[in-house]
């Protein structure tokens, strides 16, 4: 019933002899939080690269809505529907979170021919910057300068940032990196909130998190994927717990 | 072309080929290892030369001595000078942006030219060759080969295999190819890094510097010999690959062989070829031959 | 109105009253400092705001120059409605093709290689009979607009020259406002993320920095009207770095910056040339100016336009940063 919005199908990459993604397949679906989990240096990171397009493959196809986007390069597939968040902090520090918001929203439409035209004052994306950060919960801090912002409320924007493209798709990197408690609950609750229009691939480190909010869970490790399933399953899959899960006890 | 006046190119070539590496490894070092883009590398090279004639009258004066003697006195200023210039200036550039890095270096051409300008004004002027290698070597029935083109080649070969080798064989030189990909962790090693990068500095000045002097009779010395030579350099090192001396030594014999045989077949495009030459590379290989070594 | 308005009013209405009180001389100096300020800011388009360093606008300015002089016919006056846009896009084409090969480029190749297709220009102009050689060219009749536009009286060139110094003002501040400029200016802070939005950024490049060669080939074109006279020094490269210093000085990422910079290192170019204050040691005045690059890239890392902003930060005694306001938590 649940449409599959992005598949990953034998995603492999080298780099010379070492093989940082090993024939990696997944799907993402409408409605759903995939997580993929794995120790420092499972190929997590690259994956994401992979199927945002910033990195090519050394083979294996990606396929977005229907569409074979091996070829494509990325910002072909993020007007397409791809969004993506960094796992550093990537917000423009010297604009406000309004305007953030609105060039991000302002990919979709980019008129770059109106020379004479103030951006600002364009009506459409405007409104969907200001839907964007109201989802994120930053409707108060419109005018603030991002580089002012606290650390939570900087990735906070990342997410608004991806919202404003209008994204079918959310390929997240650790976007509760570095943060506290309440900023954590905030941000499950604004992914929770996002969940049911969008696929939402997930990549963390935060367990708890992981296991709360995720429908479908993959296992990564050196590259390979060595566990896939519900997080009922995965929990209770022995290699899991050898390879990754033992060494939180 | 007869086969006499080929080699006579193809030896021009090779030694003006090498004699841009050894100016261009300076250039790349510093930039590879410490990350300062100079634009007033070229005026090191014009200082060598300026060097090469103002030096040679106090040096015979003084203690009597010719050419060589001039050399070793100005080597030793330029390790000098480069070792000032690093701790005087050029250590607070490590951590500016690239385009702060070409402004204050641009502004140190201008002093450095205008000081030339007054300590030895502007006029041209030619460096006589040493007696000893003013001999010239027959090539085929009439032509001849003058020796001292290759001594300089010679030298900057020999220059070329003693950086390779200090880097390669020596601790020093160890230190410096880590320094450069971590200069934290080579510090908190307890390897001074300062020093090291003053040494390094200080290196790729007095090898520019030699390079000038040695030059000098060949090319005479004029004034805007080290902005030109500085953009020569600049092309070897976008087609050879920041950082990468290997590419150096192959962008810049590439150079060499298209700058010497472009003025003979082509007198009124010789100036362009080169550039040419740099978009046709860039087309094919934007990030140059080779990556940093 | 904010200040910085104002500040921009005030300049302009400065120059439209300069004539009144200045002489010849004054007059022509200020018609050439105008002219390098339209120069200054077609590379603000390409530095300043899109973050491209390119370190051979001077190769743009020449050839819109050059082009003045060799599309004009020879013995009568070439008609300015067609003139001046052949130069602009002549600069401008050349600008195309410098950037399409440049811009495959990053970081300090891209500053290596713009230098680099500059001294093709120059090499061009300064080797070949195509540009007169070292010697440079005449421009024989100055074009004229019908019967009542003679750019030959300086009065006439200087308003024609203050009209193209706003409009190009004009144009510049409204760019920078469109939808077009705001996306260079997420591409000077991080193209990567511009990426990720969507932004195929490669085009938005390449369209800056033709736009702004094109600028710089109406700059030369002034200039080659202005003297009658064209040489192959203004492609040199210490063109180039003289126009990269104005911005700096002036402070980059400001309009108004390019203005102030090019009218300050006019002055202190004159400065440094006159004999009275430094005697013997005026004719060694890249000297000073290479000083004073030196302190103003040290000392003033926003320019001019910071200034006030510096010296504000120094009496409250916040700690001075590069850029943006301080940083400091806000409590939500």
């Amino acid at each position: 019933m649940s449409e599959v919005l992005l598949r990953g199908h034998e995603l492999t990459r080298r780099w010379g002899g070492l093989v940082a993604v090993d024939r990696v397949s997944l799907e993402l679906e409408r409605g759903q939080v995939h997580a993929v989990i794995g120790t420092n240096g499972a190929g997590k990171s690259t994956l994401i690269n992979l199927l945002s397009g910033e990195l090519p493959p050394s083979s294996g196809t990606v396929e977005l809505l229907g569409r074979d986007v091996s070829a494509w390069p990325q910002p072909r597939r993020a007007r397409a529907g791809l969004g993506r968040s960094y796992q550093r902090n990537t917000v423009y520090p010297s604009f406000t979170v309004q305007e953030n918001c609105r060039l991000a929203a302002q990919a979709r439409h980019q008129r770059p021919w109106a020379w004479w035209r103030d951006a600002t004052a364009c009506e459409d994306t405007r409104a969907a910057a200001h839907d964007a950060a109201a989802r994120a919960g930053l409707t108060d801090w419109l005018q603030v300068q991002a580089g002012l912002l606290s650390h939570g409320q900087k990735r906070q924007l990342e997410i608004a940032m991806c919202l404003a493209t209008g994204p079918q798709v959310l390929l997240l990197d650790e976007p509760l990196a570095g943060m506290g408690a309440e900023e954590t609950e905030r941000m499950l609750g604004l992914l929770a909130a996002v969940k049911a229009e969008h696929a939402i691939l997930l990549v963390e480190h935060d367990m708890d998190a992981v296991f709360r909010i995720a429908d479908r869970i993959t296992v990564m490790v050196n590259g390979a994927v060595i566990a896939s399933g519900s997080p009922t399953e995965v929990r209770e899959n022995a290699d899991v717990q050898v390879a990754y899960l033992g060494e939180h006890g | 072309m007869d086969l006499a006046t080929f080699l006579i190119q193809c030896l021009n070539s090779l030694q003006y080929g090498l004699l841009l590496f050894l100016v261009a490894s300076g250039l790349t070092l510093i930039f590879g290892i410490m990350g300062v883009i100079n634009l007033a590398h070229g005026s090191f090279y014009m200082i060598g030369a300026y060097m090469a004639f103002a030096l040679a009258p106090i040096v015979a004066a003084t203690f009597g001595g010719g050419f060589f003697s001039t050399l070793l006195v100005g080597t030793v200023l330029a390790v000098l000078m480069g070792y000032l210039l690093e701790w005087a200036f050029f250590s607070f550039l490590y951590e500016r942006e690239h385009l702060q890095q070409v402004l204050m270096t641009y502004g140190l051409i201008l002093v450095f030219e205008e000081l030339r300008s007054v300590l030895v004004g502007n006029e041209v002027h030619g460096v006589q060759v040493p007696a000893i290698l003013s001999a010239t070597l027959p090539l085929g029935e009439v032509m001849t080969y003058p020796v001292y083109r290759l001594f300089v080649s010679g030298v900057c070969l020999a220059l070329a295999a003693g950086m390779w080798f200090v880097f390669t064989r020596t601790r020093l030189g160890m230190m410096i190819r880590a320094g450069s990909t971590n200069r934290e962790m080579v510090q908190s090693l307890g390897i001074d890094i300062k020093f090291l990068y003053r040494v390094v500095f200080a290196a790729g000045v007095a090898i520019a510097v030699l390079a000038g002097m040695v030059a000098a009779p060949v090319s005479s010395v004029y004034p805007g010999m080290g902005n030109q030579m500085l953009i020569v350099c600049f092309v070897i090192v976008v087609i050879g690959g920041i950082g990468s001396i290997r590419g150096a030594l192959l962008a810049a014999l590439l150079i060499g062989a298209v700058d010497t045989f472009g003025k003979v077949l082509l007198p009124s495009a010789a100036g362009v070829l080169v550039y040419v030459l740099m978009a046709l590379i860039l087309l094919w290989r934007p990030d140059g031959f080779f990556k940093a070594a | 109105m904010s200040m910085k308005t104002i500040f921009v009013f005030t300049c302009f209405a400065a120059l439209v009253l300069w004539p009144l009180s200045a002489g010849s001389y004054g007059i022509d100096l200020v018609t050439k400092i105008m002219i390098y300020a339209i120069l200054a800011l077609s590379l603000e388009l390409a530095v300043g705001t899109t973050g491209l360093v390119c370190f051979g606008q001077a190769g743009f300015f020449g050839i819109g120059a050059y082009a003045a002089v060799l599309l004009s016919p020879q013995g009568e006056a070439a008609a300015l409605w067609w003139l001046l846009p052949a130069c602009v896009v002549a600069a401008g084409l050349y600008a195309m093709v410098v950037g399409a090969l440049s811009l495959r480029t990053k970081g300090v190749y891209f500053i290596m290689v713009t230098l680099a297709f500059a001294q093709m220009a120059y090499y061009v102009v300064h080797d070949t009979s195509l540009g007169g050689g070292t010697d440079g060219i005449y421009l024989t009749m100055k074009p004229v607009l019908g019967d009542w536009l003679d750019l030959d009286k300086p009065l006439v060139m200087y308003a024609f020259t203050l009209l193209g110094l706003m409009l190009a003002f004009a144009f510049l501040s409204l760019l920078l406002r469109s939808p077009f400029g705001r996306a260079l200016a997420g591409i000077r802070v991080n193209e990567q993320r511009m990426r990720a939005t969507g932004f195929s950024t490669y085009p938005y490049k390449l369209a800056a920095f033709t736009l702004s060669g094109a600028m710089a080939g109406f700059a030369g074109f002034l200039f080659a009207v202005k003297d009658g006279f064209v040489n192959p020094e203004l492609m040199s490269w210490h063109q180039s770095g003289a126009v990269l210093v104005m911005i700096i000085l002036g402070g980059l990422g400001h309009l108004r910056g390019a203005l102030i910079g090019a009218f300050a290192f006019a002055l202190l170019q004159e400065l440094f040339q006159n004999e009275a204050v430094f005697g013997a040691f005026a004719k060694h005045w890249h000297l000073g100016l290479g000083l004073t690059i030196i302190a103003s890239v040290a000392l003033l890392p926003r320019g001019l336009v910071g200034v006030l902003g510096q010296l504000r930060e120094r009496l409250v005694g916040r700690p001075m940063r590069r850029g943006a306001a301080p940083i400091a938590e806000v409590r939500p």
